[in-house]
């Protein structure tokens, strides 16, 4: 199977598990709810809701709305908020910067944690720092993100007052772009992006020192880390040149499909810290059963995932020369 | 926890599989802290000092009194009060004994049907095979937390609702397990001996199939529960699990966290920490478990 044929397949699996999420998300609406309620602001007055219903065709039998509902999502067209009464989907693409903005930061702080501290773990695993690190990873895994992030609230806000308790601070135009508008460029935006950004970051962080931890203990025992020990390398150029590299590969592939998992806790993270991305609006549309932004967050989260799985296929397949030559 | 504690039981032993998991001390010790969680969820209720979904008992002129502080009727508040005036003990035992159930119902669900999808899966195999594994793909292509957020966000709260999207984010797992260990059991000998005496498909997969591929998914069991645990918590901190009036833990910190910036931590601080503890003690028992259910163990 050529590189081609492989790239071809995913893109056809991708779109395969969009069409699934779309009619699972209409079987949702249409099927199991009734869709005059949600779809239909409850407060528009009766002949505004036979109007929607008759422009919806609510009267059509049920594979002819869907073809209707996909048609539409297609366009672009995931109906109007009730509450905002903007286009569901402008909102959504409008907040995606500051969500993508704070996973990555997230991400980042995870790695320059995880790495370092996987290593050490995984050179010295009867040191006590060794032993520590690892007690600490379990208990990264078990922390609840959402309790974590009010605890940092309580000490680094309430009682220390060293940093904001939420919002998003100032942020500035990359290129002058009005979609790159970061709080990482600014001092005030910073102050406002740590506290979140460790929150999103603890659970990978301690994911990534395990995996770093196991990975570098696999490969001090193997052939080519003894042969250089045996040229007489010294310890430090062994880790950076034979160790750390062969342990990345896997840290590469499952952060790239942890991405995925960042964007969907950040609903939790901008929840607790008003961080105002995609998550925060999704929880704010439920709680005001604002169902065109719920129904748009969910199409669009899952065509991000689509995208997301598929570039790590891809990069997987670039890192990893044996895959690459098995699907040569 | 060094993998050399863990020893193979001696044989006659009349619970072989607990005497191995609480060999050496670090197996006494998450067994003990296991039976602490267990003990303050489901004696814990009966033994506090209030009951807090008991609107009666209630006292609303106690709210949101610090820890220590004495109750009006009677006793003191050892943890502090909540804004509703609950004793906030007695609140965090209920819900505790609340979301273990919860967790517990939904990760049951999940087992039971993601279990039976896969063994029917491995077993038959062909268009059933393929199926299950697409729709499993599907389910592990996107985070439980939001798969569990749609389902909810869709068809509105409720206990159940949550039991069922707990489930719902979850079968894949086990379903996968199953299948991998049936396709495995399936070609063994047993089998076909059990298919030659003309046995029914039921009576093959549950009788003689399942008992055998039951080691991996008794791995998978309580390290689901500990992220069920957890996923429950985080949806009730949402404001989509347990109803106002009978809070789980997630309900509890999610209430408190209107008094934190004015310092009243209290009310978030210590049901976070008990759900910590919980989450601890299941994760630790799911790895001792699955180091004493290895085969490769030194026996």
């Amino acid at each position: 199977m050529g590189h081609a044929t492989f790239v071809v397949r995913r893109l056809l699996h991708g779109a395969g598990v969009l069409l699934a999420v779309s009619l699972l998300v209409f079987a949702a609406l249409y099927v199991v709810g009734n869709p005059v309620e949600l779809l239909v602001d409850p407060q528009a007055d009766p002949a505004d809701i036979a109007r929607t219903v008759a422009a919806l065709g609510l009267d059509q039998p049920l594979w002819r709305q869907y073809l209707h509902f996909l048609g539409q999502a297609l366009q672009g067209d995931l109906g109007r908020s009730f509450i905002h009464g903007e286009p569901a989907l402008g909102l959504i693409l409008e907040r995606l910067p500051a969500t993508l903005e704070l996973a990555v930061i997230a991400l980042l702080l995870a790695l320059l944690a995880g790495i370092p501290l996987g290593l050490w773990a995984g050179l010295k695993p009867r040191s006590l720092a060794g032993r520590l690190i690892g007690a600490a990873s379990t208990l990264g895994f078990a922390l609840p993100a959402f309790w974590l992030g009010l605890m940092l609230i309580l000490v680094f806000a309430v009682q220390l007052q060293w940093l904001p308790p939420g919002g998003r601070g100032a942020t500035r135009e990359l290129f002058g772009l009005p979609a790159l508008s970061l709080s990482c460029l600014t001092w005030d935006g910073w102050q406002h992006l740590l506290l979140p950004a460790l929150n999103l970051a603890l659970y990978k962080a301690a994911l990534v020192v395990r995996l770093v931890r196991a990975g570098s203990r696999e490969v001090l025992g193997r052939d080519y880390v003894r042969f250089a020990r045996a040229k007489g390398l010294s310890e430090a150029r062994v880790v950076a040149r034979h160790v750390l590299p062969n342990t990345l590969i896997p840290v590469v592939t499952v952060l790239g499909m942890e991405f995925g998992g960042l964007i969907a806790f950040s609903v939790v993270t901008e929840t607790v810290f008003g961080w105002p991305g995609m998550g925060k609006l999704l929880m704010d549309a439920i709680n005001a059963l604002d169902r065109p932004v719920v129904v748009a967050y969910l199409l669009c989260a899952a065509a991000l995932f689509v995208l997301l799985n598929l570039g790590v296929e891809l990069l997987y397949g670039w890192l990893d020369p044996r895959v690459r030559e098995s699907r040569a | 926890m060094s993998d050399a504690a863990v020893t193979r039981p001696a044989a006659g032993h009349r619970f072989p599989l607990l005497a191995a998991f609480a060999a050496g001390p670090a197996g006494k010790a998450i067994l003990a802290l296991l039976l602490l969680v267990l003990l303050a969820a489901f004696v814990g209720p009966v033994l506090a000092p209030q009951n807090p979904y008991d609107l009666a008992a209630l006292d609303i002129l106690d709210a949101r009194l610090p820890p220590g502080s004495p109750a009006a009727a009677g006793g003191s508040y050892w943890l502090g009060s909540d804004e509703q005036g609950r004793d906030l003990l007695s609140a965090m035992l209920y819900g505790l004994r609340l979301s273990l159930l919860v967790a517990g119902a939904g990760t049951g669900l999940a087992c039971v049907a993601g279990s039976l999808l896969g063994l029917f899966a491995g077993y038959r195999r062909g268009a059933w095979d393929r199926l299950v594994l697409a729709l499993a793909d599907l389910q592990l292509s996107f985070p439980a937390l939001l798969i569990a957020l749609a389902l909810l966000a869709l068809s509105g709260p409720g206990l159940i609702k949550v039991v069922l999207a707990l489930a719902a984010s979850q079968w894949a797992y086990f379903a996968r397990s199953a299948r991998a260990a049936a396709l495995v059991e399936a070609e063994k000998d047993y089998m076909a001996a059990a298919r030659l005496q003309g046995l029914s498909e039921g009576r093959l997969l549950l009788r003689h199939l399942l008992p055998n591929c039951l080691p991996p998914l008794l791995v998978i069991l309580p390290l689901q529960l500990a992220a069920a645990i957890s996923l429950e918590a985080t949806l009730a901190f949402l404001g989509l699990g347990a109803p106002a009036t009978e809070p789980s833990l997630g309900r509890l910190i999610a209430n408190g966290f209107a008094y934190l910036l004015s310092g009243e931590y209290w009310v978030s601080l210590f049901p976070g920490l008990l759900l910590t503890l919980a989450i601890t003690a299941i994760t630790l028992a799911a790895d001792r478990l699955a180091a004493t259910l290895d085969p490769r163990q030194p026996g």
